[in-house]
């Protein structure tokens, strides 16, 4: 089936079957390969990426499902600079193998976008749907913690 | 004049986050070879059998199915993956056959490879490849094994591998006559290290230049490259193994699975590039499970409180085969169960037994988990029954500063003999109570508030490290006076190329931005060894302070050409080199890079050590534990990046939680595995222990090389099954609760509540 | 773990989706958030042959809030609810209950429709409306039909939807502001599915007794069940430590819960019971 969306604010299609996911679509399909799998069943949180400004878990979405919508991967929030939310999590050492950070940042981007006042319960709270296996989550949560500056002022979820 | 490099201790931002914070990062399911098909494996689906037949003739008819490999397909004789540790003759029965080979011992065993245009469609040919396996009573506990309704090993005639036997002193002559022992059964369960990124490889065969490049290595490459080129009838030179970005390993990736054979074998079958990634549902069933024993022991010890002997016996459940390093766990069982406390008689002994599971391996800690949950429970009980403060007996018994180095038990077969190299234990364990507040907390002990019960617990543990027997390193300063360094350590996560930039950056003067570090490839070192016994920053940096010691001749000699002058009297500044008052930069002084090797040489482990403590709060109702509190406090010798080391901390404390209260991985009767994804295996979550603080410290360098540094990164998580076990008996100490085995679930916490209820109403 | 294959439509109107259904002869399935169904598909457990999305068919996803109670169109997300700060005062239950559910971001996708077509015995949907007295209004080729939640769960995974038939909206009668209730349910970890769960409500009459007790259970049978037994012994009583503990123990007694790897039996069987009682203490107020 050929759908279209945008994709990190280009016009892309693809052609694809009904049963890909969005994660393939976007690794196989459009080379993000920054979108990680790290269970394919919904739980780590590896495949985080924004549709319409949600943050969804890509391995639950059927490419198909996207087409005609908006589409965010960690590469549509990376530049030749770190990001504020990336600097944070850098100076707080909040990855080690990295595995599954660009699913956090998509995460915490979307949350702080839309909440830049979250408390660390409310951060915690959100970010246990996110797997992590090596750094124990204090140093995530002290990264999104310490970026909020960055988001404060800003209004609407997008 | 240029202030001398010292980067060493400085808490540096690594350099690879700039790729893996952007989504850049290159993991193998991100490489990408051109024609290349995917490859699904046809697994067990029955833990025991014999395979009568296998047609697979209906799944290759499926479009876009190109090949399916099966062990005819693999010659005469069926390649079978060797021990990388303790290689003995007498394990070799239980060696596994890189695909099955007319049996199945393990739900999830490969049977078959089929290769495909997409993963897909190689999938959907599974369900049309006929199989014919007379199913064979499992054997799926200690029980089982010992009946023996069926043995795994038909010629070796039971279920009982082999039995490690570690000895210190006159362990009978010490129970004889001491004035107290306590015997009790100690159970851990199975679990694993569950890393985030699932294996995977890429295999490319080019059959006129007669090489095999295979992407996705970790661990230990070169090893790796020997047993696979033996195994293809291939030089080890004609085989490159390529790491790219790793994600986790915790000792479980990176060792020789079939996978690292099938892939390579079928590329080289089918004369395109082959790619393979496994899924969560697979990875649960094929990656090493670890900690899974039982143990019956006992401890001795004088009336005033002295540890006088540890005796007893272990049974380990390895699963159906003996890979790469499953004796490591058990043996560790047995060798390091007295821990950081002198015991000077000691007789441990475990059992490897074969189940129908998956085999096992080394993850984190391997066997000090398990050990410490026993040693520090027993202490507690100890503590209790002798009316001694467990504080105050804990610190009568740390080993001291003055008894360094202090033996370990020995172990046999495979005998290997270890000391404690050097620390203050009572120095880190006071500063632990003191940083943790235990006098003013301790009040709590016991203590319902709103609903929970309060208690408290401390445990010490050592951490071995650095094991042998060598690593190299290989430097080059290219034309532009940039530093290239080539390590045979292996990335896993843990900021290689930021520590070794830092050694490496002290080590030669030279500016740490110009120095890139390239890791893990069998093309980057002659010998490499890789990353396991947390050894990477011991032997890998030791391993550049040689090389940067030859590269620096190499520039003084290289700069005693040009200036016309003696190479003694070139001095090195960073960017350029001078002599009597003339200077070159580094960048041009030769017109080809200038190129060292070094191996460092390493037989005794470092021994970093700690203390950790806890308050938590159990709920008796729910049988939920909250953990209000846990604070580690550990001495490393010398911190190379205080930010990664701390990290590696806590990381390992909260895998420690997991195990202690969530993980498991759990059969049925069948030999069923029944947590096959994340909705069953529950890994601690965000939300789950946000009170975790870690110390680090650098108060006794180890004696035993150039770094001063130990391995670590591994202990966090060695005692917290202990100490989480111990403080739930603190607080349910009114009842008598002694929990004796992990996970502690809520279920089973709530069933000792009630159990001590009902012993209680009867009293 | 790639699903098995299939067609795919995503028709823009109810009639044209319960057409395609049709045409599915029993292998079609409706899909939505897919936040349950899309781990199905990954395990094959399912293998259908049509999915039809309900993505363009308008009106589906309204919260409409009115005299007769709370409308909840299947497409409605756990998010949705979340925002809706009507809910708070309208169904202070069903807003409670619905931040137990998943994780952030299966909230931005999974439905209404999705978790009660798809009856998982743990979920707290399902428990919230048959504690609820919920009403289904489901659309198949036979028309339209109103089921009652007590009649609409089977057994695990099972209701009495047809295979041509879409649920299209949920309606929770009205809530008194007076009511008095309770939610509290166990998971391993936040977000887990619970090992049990209890949605409690009662009126009190002009003694301060209970009166029109309704509790629902999740977790502790094959679907979610009324503990009927512990209603009859709350009705008629003060909400006392007396008649807390004697309601307790009647819903102990009454329920046959299942073991499993987190949790058996005899466990579960407890765990209702305390959590009915820690319920009924919080609802008192």
């Amino acid at each position: 089936m050929q759908i279209e969306f945008e994709l990190n604010g280009a016009d892309v299609g693809a052609n694809v079957e009904a049963r890909t996911s969005l994660a393939d679509c976007l690794r196989d399909n459009l080379g993000k390969t920054g979108t990680h799998l790290g269970c394919e069943h919904g739980v780590c949180g590896a495949c985080t990426v924004l549709v319409n400004g949600e943050a969804v878990r890509a391995c639950l979405m059927l490419a198909v499902q996207a087409n005609g919508e908006k589409v965010v991967t960690i590469e549509g929030l990376s530049g030749d600079d770190l990001s504020p939310l990336q600097a944070s999590f850098r100076k707080h050492h909040a990855l080690q193998c990295g595995f599954c950070t660009p699913g956090f940042i998509t995460t915490a981007h979307a949350l702080l976008t839309s909440e830049p006042d979250a408390n660390e319960e409310r951060i915690r709270d959100v970010l246990s749907g996110n797997l992590c296996r090596c750094t124990g989550y204090v140093p995530i949560v002290e990264a999104v913690l310490d970026a909020r500056k960055f988001y404060a002022g800003q209004k609407e979820k997008a | 004049m240029r202030v001398r490099n010292s980067y060493i201790g400085q808490p540096m931002e690594r350099t690879e986050d700039m790729r893996l914070l952007r989504g850049r990062g290159t993991y193998v399911a991100d490489v990408n070879r051109p024609d290349q098909l995917y490859a699904v494996i046809l697994r067990s689906s029955v833990a025991h059998g014999k395979i009568n037949t296998i047609d697979t003739s209906r799944a290759t008819q499926l479009p876009g199915v190109r090949h399916i490999l099966i062990s005819a397909d693999l010659g005469v004789v069926v390649p079978k993956i060797p021990l990388r540790l303790q290689p003995l003759p007498q394990l070799e029965p239980f060696h596994q056959p890189m695909l099955a080979d007319g049996k199945v011992r393990y739900v999830g065993e490969p049977i078959a490879v089929v290769l495909a245009d997409t993963p897909s469609i190689a999938e959907d040919a599974l369900d049309h490849i006929d199989l014919d396996i007379e199913t064979l009573p499992a054997i799926t506990s200690r029980e089982q094994a010992e009946a023996m309704p069926a043995v795994l090993f038909e010629d070796h005639g039971s279920n009982s591998a082999i039995t490690w036997k570690a000895f210190k002193g006159d362990a009978n002559a010490a129970f004889a006559s001491a004035d107290y022992t306590r015997r009790e059964t100690f159970r851990v369960q199975r679990h694993a290290a569950m890393f985030m990124e699932p294996r995977g490889f890429v295999a490319e065969w080019n059959s006129d230049a007669g090489k095999l490049t295979v992407w996705g290595a970790a661990k230990t490459a070169w090893y790796n490259r020997r047993v696979l080129a033996a195994a293809l009838d291939l030089e080890v030179d004609a085989i490159e193994l390529i790491e790219v970005d790793v994600g986790g390993g915790f000792g479980s990736r990176g060792e020789f699975y079939p996978e690292d054979y099938l892939i390579p074998a079928a590329a080289k079958l089918v004369g395109r590039p082959v790619k393979w990634t496994e899924d969560r549902r697979e990875h649960m069933m094929t990656a090493n499970h670890a900690r899974d024993i039982e143990c019956d022991v006992e401890i001795a010890v004088s009336r005033d409180g002295r540890f006088l002997g540890l005796r007893g016996l272990a049974w380990a459940d390895i699963g159906a085969y003996i890979r790469t390093n499953g004796s490591v766990g058990p043996r560790n069982v047995a060798q390091y169960m007295s821990g950081p406390y002198t015991f000077e008689n000691i007789d441990l002994k475990t059992t490897m037994l074969t189940t129908n599971k998956t085999p096992s391996g080394t993850y984190r800690g391997p066997g000090r988990f398990e050990t410490d949950f026993i040693r520090e429970r027993l202490i507690d009980l100890v503590a209790k029954d002798l009316k001694i403060d467990r504080v105050e007996l804990r610190r009568r018994n740390l080993v001291a500063d003055s008894q360094m180095p202090y033996p370990l038990a020995s172990i046999t077969p495979y005998d290997s003999s270890t000391e404690l190299d050097s620390g203050d234990y009572h120095a880190v364990f006071d500063l632990c109570m003191k940083e943790f507040g235990w006098a003013e907390k301790s009040k709590l002990s016991g203590k319902l508030i709103d609903g929970y019960y309060h208690g408290l617990a401390v445990g010490s543990f050592i951490e071995g490290g650095a094991a042998g027997p060598s690593e190299d390193a290989r430097l080059v300063l290219e034309t532009d006076g940039s530093l290239s360094v080539y390590l045979g350590s292996s990335s896993v996560g843990q900021g290689l190329e930021t520590i070794m930039a830092q050694i490496a950056a002290d080590a030669t003067e030279l500016p740490y931005e110009k120095i890139t570090v390239n890791h893990g490839s069998t093309s980057h070192v002659k010998n490499g060894h890789g990353a396991y016994h947390s050894r990477s920053t011991v032997m890998g940096g030791s391993a550049i302070l040689l090389a940067a010691e030859k590269l620096k001749d190499s520039i003084r000699e290289a700069a005693a050409a040009r200036f016309g002058c003696a190479a003694g009297d070139v001095t090195i500044d960073g960017e350029q080199v001078a002599c009597a008052g003339k200077t070159l930069l580094l960048a041009g002084l030769s017109d080809v890079p200038l190129e060292v090797e070094a191996s460092f040489f390493n037989k005794k482990y470092t021994w970093a050590y700690g203390t950790q403590a806890a308050h938590i709060a159990v709920d008796p109702g729910t049988g939920h534990v909250k953990v209000i509190d846990y604070l580690s406090v550990e001495d490393v010798g010398r911190i190379i990046n205080p930010l990664t080391l701390h990290g590696q901390a806590i990381g390992s404390i909260v895998q420690g939680l997991g195990g202690a209260f969530l993980e498991h991985l759990v059969y049925d009767e069948n030999g069923q595995l029944l947590t096959g994804s994340f909705a069953d295996y529950l890994m601690p979550t965000a939300s789950d222990f946000p009170n975790i603080r870690s110390i680090t410290l650098e108060l006794k360098p180890c004696p035993n090389n150039p770094l001063g540094t130990k391995g670590a990164g591994e202990g966090g998580l060695i005692p917290v099954g202990g100490i989480m076990a111990n403080a739930i008996a603190d607080a349910l100490s009114h009842l008598n609760v002694q929990p004796m085995e992990l996970p502690l679930s809520p279920a089973r916490i709530w069933q000792l509540v009630e159990d001590a209820e009902a012993i209680r109403a009867v009293a | 773990m790639k699903p098995s294959a299939f067609e795919y439509r995503s028709p823009t109107t109810l009639a044209e989706a319960v057409s395609l259904l049709q045409s599915g002869n029993g292998n079609a399935k409706v899909i939505s958030g897919g936040q349950s169904l899309m781990p199905m598909l990954a395990f094959r457990l399912a293998v259908p042959e049509l999915l039809v999305d309900l993505k363009h068919i308008p009106d589906l996803d309204v919260i409409r809030i009115g005299d007769d109670g709370v409308h909840l169109g299947a497409k409605v997300r756990w998010c949705d609810i979340a925002s809706d700060r009507r809910l708070v005062r309208a169904h202070p239950l069903l807003a409670e209950a619905i931040t137990h559910v998943a994780h952030y971001q299966i909230r931005n996708r999974g439905t209404v429709g999705g978790s009660l077509a798809h009856a998982d015995p743990s979920a707290e949907m399902p428990g919230i409306a048959l504690a609820c007295d919920a009403q289904m209004m489901i659309m198949g080729s036979t028309g339209t039909r109103i089921e009652k939640a007590s009649a609409f769960f089977t057994g695990p995974l099972q209701t009495t939807l047809e295979p041509d038939e879409i649920l299209t909206e949920v309606h929770l009668p009205a809530w008194p502001a007076a009511r008095r209730w309770a939610f509290e349910e166990f998971a391993r970890r936040k977000g887990d599915f619970a090992m049990a769960g209890v949605a409690l409500f009662y009126d009190l009459d002009s003694d301060g007794r209970a009166v029109d007790a309704h509790i629902g259970a999740i977790g502790v049978s094959d679907c979610p069940i009324r503990l009927g037994a512990a209603e009859a012994a709350l009705n008629g009583s003060a909400i006392d430590e007396k008649t807390i503990a004697a309601v307790a123990a009647t819903a102990r007694s009454e329920i046959s819960p299942p073991s499993d790897i987190h949790a058996p039996a005899a466990y579960r069987r407890a765990l209702v019971g305390t959590l009915l009682a820690r319920g009924l203490k919080r609802s008192v107020r």
